[in-house]
Formats: C-alpha cells, sequence, structure tokens
C-alpha cells in the first residue's frame, strides 16, 4: 500500500476554506438579521453565533466522533463516540486524514455542523428564549446532525474504517450537504415552527425587513464563504474543487435570474430581498451537485431552484405556519431540488445523460430519509424542550421586541436624545 | 401672534426655508411627520407578501409670526411650496396667547 504523506497545497486551501466557512456565521446572522424587524435584530444574530459556539464545542468532545468514528456495529447510522472522545489521539500536527492534518479536516467538518444549526433559527425569528435555543442547539447537534452527517459524509476507510449508510451503502451523491445540511436543517426548521406556533400578528401585522442593505451584505458574505464550503469539501486542492467552485458562481447567477424573473412576474417588481433570496437558494442546490454536474446542469439546477424557492415563500401563508425568514422555501426546497436534480442531469449518472434511473432513485431515497429523520425527531426534541424549560417567551416581551426583553440590549442608538440615567457601572470585581 | 404650522412635500421645504428668510422671517422649527389626506401611501413587497403602507412622508414647519406678517406669510409658503398635484400638504393658523424667549425673558412680539 502507497504511503499517504502531507500534501500542502491541500492543506493551504483547506486551511483557507476553513476561514470561509467560518464567515459564513456572520454571513448569516446579518442575512437574517436585517430580515426581521429592528427590535429583534441582535436576538436573530445572537442565535448564529450562539449555535456556533455551543456545537463546535460539542464538535471537539464528541460529535467529529460520533459523525467520523467507526460505525456502531457496522450499520451505518452513527459513528464510535468513544472512538475520538476529545478527538483522541487526532489533536496533533502531525496526524493525517487523507493529504490534509486531522486537525484542519477537524476544524472544518465543525464548522459545517454549527451552520447547519444556525440555519434553523430563521423559522423562529423573533420568539424564540435564547436559553432554549441554546439547548435545543445542543440536543439537535447531538441528535439529529451528528448521525446525518455520519450517514452522508462518513465514507469507508477515509477517517475510519466503515462508514454511513447513505454514502456507502445507498450510494447517494451529496458533495458538500444538500442532504445533511440543507434538508436536515429544513425540516428541522418546518417542525420547530410549528412546535413555538406563530407570531403575534403573523399575516395581519407588516413585519418587513430592517435592513435590507444588511440582508444583501449577508448574502454576500454567505456566497464568498460557500466557496469553501462546496469547493472546500473537496478535501483536496484540485480540479474538482475548481469544478465546484465554478459551478456554484453559475448556479447562484442564474437563481438570481429565476428568482427575480418569477417576481417581475408575479408581483411586478424586481426586489433586492430577491436577489439576496436567489443567492442563497442557488448556493442551497448546488451544494450537493457542485461536483456532479458540469457548468450547464449547474444553470439548469440554479434556475429551477429560483424558480421553485420563489414559488414556495407563499406556502407558509396558505398553510398558516410562521417559518419566519422561509427556511422552508429556501433551504428545504432548494435543498430536494439540488438532491434530486442530480439524479437528472448528473454527468454519467443522470437520467438526461443516459444514466437510467437508477441514481435518481438513491437521491430520492437519501433526500427522503434525512427529511423524515429529521422532521421527526425536530419535533419530538422542540417539544420537550418546550414542556419543560418552556420555548417561548411571554407576549409582552414579543411586542415590546425580544433584544431589550431577552438580551437588555438595543440594535441601534439612532439619536442622541435617550433619556435616562447610569444604574450600576460593571458589576465586575 | 400666531403659529403657522404647515404640511409640506419634503423636498419643497427649502424653497420655503428660503422665501421665508429672504422676508426676513428667520426662525422656523421643522419636523419630520407622516400621515396621508387625498395623497395615499403606496405598496411595498417583501418575498412575494404585500403590504400596503398608508402613511406618507411629509416635514411639519412650524413659525411664529406677529399678526402683521401672517398673510404674507401665508402667500410666501403656499407660493413656494406648491407643485399643482396631489399631496402638496396644508398650511393653517393658530393664535397664540403668549410667547417668551428663554435666555432674555422677552415677550410677545419681542420676543418673536
Amino acid at each position: 500500500m502507497e504511503e499517504i504523506v502531507l500534501n500542502p497545497g491541500d492543506t493551504a486551501w483547506m486551511l483557507i476554506s476553513t476561514g470561509l466557512v467560518t464567515l459564513m456565521i456572520p454571513g448569516l446572522a446579518l442575512f437574517y438579521g436585517g430580515m426581521v424587524r429592528v427590535k429583534s435584530v441582535l436576538n436573530m444574530m445572537m442565535m448564529s453565533f450562539g449555535a456556533l459556539a455551543i456545537v463546535f464545542v460539542l464538535w471537539i468532545a464528541y460529535g467529529f466522533s460520533m459523525v467520523f468514528g467507526d460505525s456502531v456495529g457496522g450499520k451505518g447510522l452513527v459513528g464510535d463516540i468513544g472512538e475520538f472522545l476529545f478527538l483522541n489521539g487526532l489533536d496533533n500536527s502531525s496526524s493525517l486524514i487523507g493529504t490534509i492534518p486531522a486537525v484542519v479536516f477537524i476544524a472544518f467538518q465543525g464548522i459545517f455542523a454549527a451552520i447547519t444549526v444556525a440555519l434553523i433559527s430563521g423559522s423562529i425569528a423573533d420568539r424564540a428564549k435564547f436559553g432554549a435555543w441554546m439547548v435545543f442547539a445542543g440536543i439537535w447537534a447531538t441528535l439529529v446532525y451528528f448521525p446525518v452527517a455520519h450517514w452522508v459524509f462518513a465514507f469507508d476507510e477515509f477517517v475510519a474504517k466503515t462508514g454511513g449508510w447513505i454514502a456507502n451503502d445507498l450510494g447517494a451523491l451529496d458533495f458538500a450537504g444538500g442532504t445533511a445540511v440543507h434538508i436536515n436543517a429544513g425540516a428541522a426548521g418546518l417542525a420547530l415552527a410549528l412546535i413555538l406556533g406563530k407570531r403575534i400578528g403573523f399575516g395581519r401585522v407588516p413585519m418587513r425587513p430592517h435592513s435590507l442593505p444588511l440582508v444583501m451584505l449577508g448574502a454576500a458574505l454567505l456566497w464568498f464563504g460557500w466557496f469553501g464550503f462546496n469547493a472546500g469539501s473537496a478535501v483536496a486542492s484540485n480540479g474538482t474543487a475548481g469544478l465546484a467552485l465554478l459551478n456554484t458562481i453559475g448556479a447562484t447567477t442564474a437563481a438570481v435570474l429565476a428568482w427575480l424573473l418569477v417576481e417581475k412576474i408575479r408581483d411586478g417588481h424586481a426586489t433586492s430581498l430577491g436577489a439576496a433570496s436567489g443567492v442563497v437558494a442557488g448556493l442551497v442546490a448546488i451544494t450537493p451537485a457542485c461536483a456532479a454536474v458540469d457548468a450547464s446542469g449547474a444553470l439548469i439546477i440554479g434556475a429551477v431552484a429560483g424558480v421553485l424557492c420563489a414559488l414556495s415563500v407563499g406556502l407558509k401563508f396558505k398553510f398558516g405556519y410562521d417559518d419566519s425568514l422561509d427556511v422552508v422555501a429556501v433551504h428545504l426546497v432548494g435543498g430536494i431540488v439540488g438532491t434530486i436534480m442530480i439524479g437528472f442531469v448528473g454527468v454519467e449518472v443522470g437520467l438526461f445523460n443516459g444514466g437510467g434511473t437508477d441514481q435518481l432513485v438513491k437521491q430520492a431515497i437519501g433526500a427522503g430519509a434525512v427529511l423524515a429523520y429529521s422532521f421527526i425527531a425536530t419535533l419530538i426534541i422542540g417539544k420537550i424542550i418546550d414542556l419543560t424549560i418552556g420555548f417561548r417567551i411571554s407576549g409582552d416581551q414579543e411586542t415590546a421586541g425580544i433584544d431589550v426583553a431577552v438580551h437588555a440590549e438595543r440594535a441601534y442608538e439612532l439619536t442622541d436624545n435617550s433619556q435616562g440615567s447610569v444604574l450600576a457601572h460593571s458589576k465586575g470585581a | 401672534m400666531k403659529l403657522i404650522t404647515a404640511i409640506l412635500k419634503p423636498f419643497k421645504l427649502d424653497e420655503v426655508k428660503d422665501a421665508l428668510q429672504a422676508a426676513g422671517i428667520n426662525g422656523m422649527t421643522v419636523s419630520e411627520a407622516s400621515g396621508f389626506g387625498r395623497q395615499r401611501g403606496h405598496t411595498e413587497v417583501y418575498r412575494g407578501a404585500e403590504y400596503t403602507v398608508d402613511l406618507v412622508p411629509k416635514v411639519r414647519l412650524e413659525v411664529l409670526v406677529n399678526d402683521a406678517d401672517v398673510e404674507s406669510a401665508l402667500e410666501l409658503i403656499v407660493k413656494a411650496a406648491s407643485t399643482g398635484s396631489i399631496g402638496d400638504g396644508k398650511v393653517w393658523t393658530t393664535s397664540v396667547e403668549q410667547v417668551i424667549r428663554v435666555r432674555t425673558g422677552e415677550r410677545g412680539s419681542d420676543a418673536i
């Protein structure tokens, strides 16, 4: 067997990619934060930062082991939590995973877990107790993300001997997380929106985005960070990473055009929120497919996602669930589009490329399994949290605004007319 | 003494202010306001959800004048603020009992 040695090019690219995916957290915080009203922008951003903090700590403790440890009983359902507990044996400068230092791979994959959890927060804007959210983030990462990421991302013989069932037994293609990240977060967002219920005034009171420039900036940072997410998922500095990068731009630009076209025809105006939403819809949809399609395939996936996601944002009003920032319409629908479309336009494997229906069926099974598991598990976790510590703030707090009620802060001080006096200086020693 | 209150289109404020200053009226208070009369609001669309915004942004101009100057001031304001289209605003007067300049304690017309 050929000896595996460290490749400096791969290592450099993965170090950069880890930085890029970490930038997606503030990107998401701005994207979501700009979309809520002025009284809840800080809470919205805090849910992303909080998710990163708790999930990454758990990742080091046992998350990495649950995802990339040897599959328990060889069943492909979850990795052995004991194998790399606290990164046992890997947190040094000489261990390798693939051709890069193990620690780089661990850091890169840890941010994926954090982003997935942060994505869910968009469905429960303005109304969730921060403590309950943090508890949820930890439990959900443990019981949903870590097992599902094992199913999808743990390939046999890469980190451990046996990996997850979707990647190895089923053989569904998901390059960077259309199922494990986006369908997973989207289904969880739907479940959590159902558990928490509608915001006061949902559908009656205008809930306009308080800052569209923040939304645009957030979308742009997400896009930039997504190069690390998708092209970094090659875990190498090579042509696959390059293809993923090109497709990430192609699909995203096609999705922007498609979303704006739907808006122009349906609403009469092409909006900046539509452009920002199209960016994210395209990024989501190309995530699973970015290394499985050619450039025209990426354009098709982006365009289909742009249209279907733009049409899906109205569903919450029709069915009466308050998925506040459209996690379902963008991430669940976008994730499904990208995952399924591999079965149509995937190079060699797609139905349109002479691959028959084999891959299409595999893709559908993978997408359906993640959707069903995430939705049901999230309903149970959310309900238990709601019944024990309570998930929602009080009606008075919600009306007054969650930023002041929960965090004792206000996002903006736009005049110098503030009244009041100092009650206490720093309570520190 | 009268208080003239004028609700104006925001972009007309400078012309009104300049006209009043040229006529020797050197004090005024301006605030941002919103409301509606015959001119109605507009609609906004966010991810396909349409909202109507009833209130139109305006500026509210307040000027204290002596009785002798009221008519000419009103004329200047109306002339400078007019565009001829719906939404130009309204101007009205109210009688003022007393005015005091805080710095000096002067009262009545001396304080204007």
